[in-house]
């Protein structure tokens, strides 16, 4: 503090004073970090929703899975940035229209998730499926009531991933001038010419992890209301 | 009734699973299917409620060619036991057993009550009801899949090695009380072992198919263990068949002996007076006998009375309904000799030596 009343302006551009910078840009900063959360779930809804048919099918015809596996693997290790800029030209959108970051994020939810998916499926134990069959449940009703149910905490394990994953790449789309919190880093980067000026950049990492933890709880937290028999062992 | 016509599984591969089966499972009936790895008993039992479907001949359950029925509408009027249960992880107790007739559109309050009542019938206390699987033992897990596949009443129920995974006092729990619900329910029941002594005991009749499923003998338990149609037969049934062969027969009428006896309240010193050949037959107070008593060993420490601590109790006691099996293992298993026979109500009824079962054995006559 003895450097700051030396130097007035270093202390405003101290990392440590990204609360004062969110207090002086409050509504801004409260719109990115709103749109930064739906930007990051939607995507990974449609994602898990688009899917979960492709899951199934590369579980229910083996021959699916490993091509099914390397494309979706391959998907992702496109450059999320190369994506975003790639989008609407591919589908005939304007440069920073606003489904283009959702779309791209859904392909990387998509590709993280059917392996999630048929991996879940994967984990429902034989002796359970085909008690299922015998007892005279459809397939539809096997896989919604049986199978689906007792894959929820490996699904839910790859939502968590995905939904995190996607807050840091919602983040990089700030930096081509989509609106969410990725602009801090932006205006982090404009603003430390001539002099480096942290806060509104650490201002953006600590609401990227507290979006992130707080997404990450809400789906366990749905996850555990919805597994109530993985907690039974303990309950004995 | 079950009818395999010339039923046949052949695999795309060229694997014949079953070959050309020709099999009667009789209403009402325990119909066991055995016989070695590679047989095609599973297969055979899926083959009827279509989870493999037949590449030759047909199957009819009840006259109707099963080939016809639209599969899940077929299997909810079977039920079908497998080995561990393959209860839903994700239901209680209660919801796993409710779980074919809440299917068949029945209102879930009443299908949870008739499942509470299932869950009694199979031994379970109600405690269990709201609980997971994983919180049972393998047992119990066993108990409820029976309940699930009773709960819609079909009337034919397959089970497929359903007490194999579990312990053998368990398993042999398991098996009397199944043998007491059928006695109940009368169910028609297809059941697959690859245990020649289970299927003994609870087949009504027994078919032993060969490896490449062809059926090698159909026969009830008694004339499978008394007359196998080949080496075969005679190799899988076993080598004590002559002696397992006596649990098929009640022996009747029992010349038994008299036999001494003192309660367990009588003091040592009139136990040893009433005892014959330095042994003497203590019986409860409801005349139900607790073990033989060797004069030599002595009262209890200290004191005038029995000691309880030396009782032999390791001799079995047979019914006086029971097999000659029964009552020769009760003679042979008999610290003296003589095999304790109790009455109906397991009061203490007189004792026989083995030398007199082995008469009666003789003098049966050729088995039947």
């Amino acid at each position: 503090m003895i450097a700051a009343a030396d130097s007035p302006s270093s202390a405003s551009s101290s990392p440590w004073h990204f609360f004062g910078y969110f207090m002086d840009h409050r509504s801004e900063d409260l719109g990115w970090l709103w749109t930064h959360a739906w930007l990051s779930v939607v995507p990974v809804i449609v994602g898990l929703l688009i899917a979960l048919p492709l899951g199934w099918l590369s579980r229910r015809y083996g021959w699916l899975y490993p091509p099914m596996m390397s494309i979706t693997g391959l998907l992702y290790t496109i450059p999320s940035i190369a994506l975003f800029v790639l989008v609407p030209p591919l589908l005939g959108l304007s440069s920073l229209d606003p489904l283009q970051v959702p779309i791209a994020l859904t392909v990387y939810s998509v590709a993280l998730l059917v392996r999630v998916v048929a991996d879940g499926l994967a984990s429902v134990p034989d002796e359970v499926n085909q008690a299922a069959t015998a007892i005279g449940y459809t397939r539809a009703r096997r896989l919604f009531t049986v199978e689906l149910p007792v894959a929820v905490p490996v699904i839910a394990a790859g939502l968590r991933v995905a939904t995190v994953s996607n807050v840091s790449m919602v983040a990089i789309a700030g930096t081509i001038g989509l609106s969410n919190l990725g602009q801090l880093f932006q205006i982090g980067k404009d603003l430390s010419t001539p002099t480096a000026y942290y806060p509104p950049i650490v201002l953006g990492i600590v609401l990227c992890v507290l979006l992130a933890l707080v997404l990450d709880s809400v789906i366990l937290l749905l996850t555990r209301l919805a597994t109530p028999w993985r907690r039974a062992v303990a309950a004995r | 009734m079950i009818r395999f016509e010339a039923a046949s599984k052949t695999y795309p591969d060229g694997t014949i699973a079953v070959d050309a089966l020709d099999l009667v499972a009789p209403s009402g009936q325990i119909t066991v299917l055995v016989g070695p790895s590679g047989c095609g008993k599973t297969t055979s039992l899926r083959m009827i409620n279509r989870m493999i479907d037949a590449t030759g001949g047909r199957i009819l359950l009840d006259d109707q060619d099963i080939g016809k029925v639209e599969p899940a509408e077929l299997r909810r009027g079977i039920g079908y036991v497998i080995q561990h249960a393959g209860l839903f992880p994700h239901r209680t107790i209660i919801d796993n057993i409710a779980s074919v007739p809440i299917m068949l559109g029945r209102k879930k309050k009443q299908a949870r009550a008739d499942a509470m009542e299932l869950l009694e019938r199979v031994g379970l206390d109600q405690k269990f009801a709201h609980r997971y699987p994983v919180q049972l033992s393998g047992g119990q897990q066993q108990r409820v899949g029976v309940a699930r596949a009773l709960a819609a009443d079909p009337p034919v129920m397959l089970m497929d090695e359903p007490f194999s995974a579990v312990d053998p006092v368990v398993r042999e729990q398991l098996q009397d009380e199944f043998l007491r619900l059928q006695g109940e329910l009368g169910k028609t029941i297809v059941f697959v072992t690859h245990d020649i002594d289970e299927a003994i005991k609870l087949g009504d009749q027994v078919a032993v198919l060969r490896v490449g499923g062809r059926l090698a003998q159909m026969a009830t338990p008694a004339e499978l263990l008394s007359n196998p149609i080949d080496d075969f037969v005679a190799n899988f049934v076993g080598r004590d068949r002559g002696y397992r062969a006596l649990g098929f027969e009640v022996v009747g009428a029992l010349p038994l002996e008299p036999e001494p006896t003192v309660a367990l309240s009588s003091s040592f010193d009139q136990a040893a007076r009433a005892a014959q050949d330095g042994w003497i037959l203590v019986l409860d107070d409801a005349r139900r006998p607790q073990g033989w008593l060797a004069v030599d060993d002595g009262p209890a420490p200290g004191s005038e009375a029995i000691n309880p601590v030396t009782l032999r109790r390791g001799g079995t006691v047979a019914d006086v309904d029971g097999t000659y099996r029964a009552v020769l293992d009760a003679a042979l298993s008999s610290p003296t000799g003589r095999g304790v026979v109790v009455d109906r109500d397991g009061a203490f009824a007189g004792t026989i030596n083995a030398t007199q079962v082995v008469e009666l054995i003789e003098s049966r006559g050729v088995a039947s």
